[in-house]
């Protein structure tokens, strides 16, 4: 179960006020996670009433060397509005990231690289992402990506007709009495 | 799946290779808690395996004291290439030869594939198995029971702790 209830410092996609959350807990740099992307953001088109998106950084630094400068960066670009935008361009660009990238990434957005750059070197997201990490694993993530629907773990996969079925599954529930 | 060994049963000792040319007893880390894990092979295909997961979360057990141990049926060859690739930081164990025998006593072998199962012990200081778990064999559990388990042990030996500097306290009060 989801240790760590949805709050303000979360970062949300789709209608605020779904009835379901989909919280996912992902690596920037997993390319399981990337696969994952097209399916979620199809998902939240088929049921963009009924569903919401919470993304959580799950960054495994020692095989994804990227992974938490990466997240670090799309937390840069959230605390200017930007945060999905960032989160795209970088699994856009999974294949080839690098820093170089995510100053580009960052400029694209209007962002400058000094800025990010001040952000990275100062690691000041650092302990965000780790709250997001350390949830993640008092919840029971086991992997990346790790998804929950309203705070149960998905333990099926992440192809689009799973998602779907779990929550048909949870709206089934949610419309009983 | 044949039941694992429950908490309150004393953990068996074993002593196992951590490298071609060293080995490692479960009484070698007497005086903390150890985490014993189990799991069927090195080199599963996916990025968040059990092992790279725990690797990430080491930190968390170290701040309980506690040291963790991956164990499968691998040989310390194959196990040292594998800790190589995924720059692991804590021992993965041989149950090599005779095959399996340490995930026999622990009741987390699984006879029908000739692997260990994954199977989760949380073993405290005294060497008391304080919590185990296992999971359905393609389900990596993750590690919240891990932390919770290490978190009741910690409370417990506060309070023991406690307890015995009251006793103590009491009987200096009791000589004065």
């Amino acid at each position: 179960m989801l240790h760590a209830p949805v709050t303000q410092a979360d970062h949300i996609r789709g209608d605020r006020n779904a009835p379901i959350t989909l919280v996912e807990y992902g690596d920037y740099q997993c390319p399981h996670c990337a696969a994952a992307q097209p399916n979620v953001i199809m998902l939240l088109r088929q049921y963009s009433r009924e569903v919401r998106l919470v993304f959580r950084h799950f960054p495994l630094t020692e095989i994804h060397p990227q992974a938490e400068t990466a997240a670090e960066s799309a937390e840069y670009a959230g605390s200017h509005g930007l945060f999905w935008e960032m989160h795209d361009g970088i699994y856009a660009n999974q294949d080839r990231l690098s820093l170089p990238v995510l100053f580009a990434l960052a400029s694209a957005l209007g962002l400058p690289e000094a800025g990010l750059r001040r952000s990275l070197a100062t690691r000041e997201y650092a302990a965000k992402v780790r709250a997001d990490f350390l949830g993640g694993v008092r919840s029971g993530v086991n992997g990346t990506p790790t998804f929950f629907i309203n705070g149960r773990r998905h333990d099926g996969t992440y192809m689009l007709d799973d998602l779907a079925q779990a929550v048909e599954q949870q709206l089934a529930v949610g419309a009983e009495p | 799946m044949a039941p694992v060994l429950e908490a309150g049963t004393r953990a068996p000792n074993f002593r196992l290779r951590v490298t071609p040319d060293q080995t490692l007893a479960l009484e070698d880390l007497a005086g903390r808690p150890v985490i014993i894990a189990f799991y069927p092979a090195d080199w599963s295909p996916v990025c968040g395996d059990q092992m790279t997961l725990y690797n990430e979360i080491l930190p968390e057990f170290h701040r309980f004291g506690a040291e963790l141990l991956g164990i499968s049926v691998d040989s310390a060859w194959c196990h040292r290439a594998f800790a190589h690739h995924r720059h692991l930081h804590f021992p993965l164990l041989a149950d090599f030869e005779p095959k399996g025998d340490v995930a026999r006593s622990y009741g987390a072998y699984r006879f029908s594939e000739g692997v260990c199962e994954r199977a989760l012990f949380v073993v405290d200081a005294d060497g008391v198995i304080a919590w185990s778990y296992c999971s359905p064999i393609a389900v990596n559990p993750g590690a919240d029971g891990i932390l919770e388990a290490l978190e009741r042990i910690s409370a417990e030996e506060t309070e023991g702790a406690e307890g015995k500097d009251r006793d103590h306290a009491a009987r200096a009060r009791h000589a004065g």
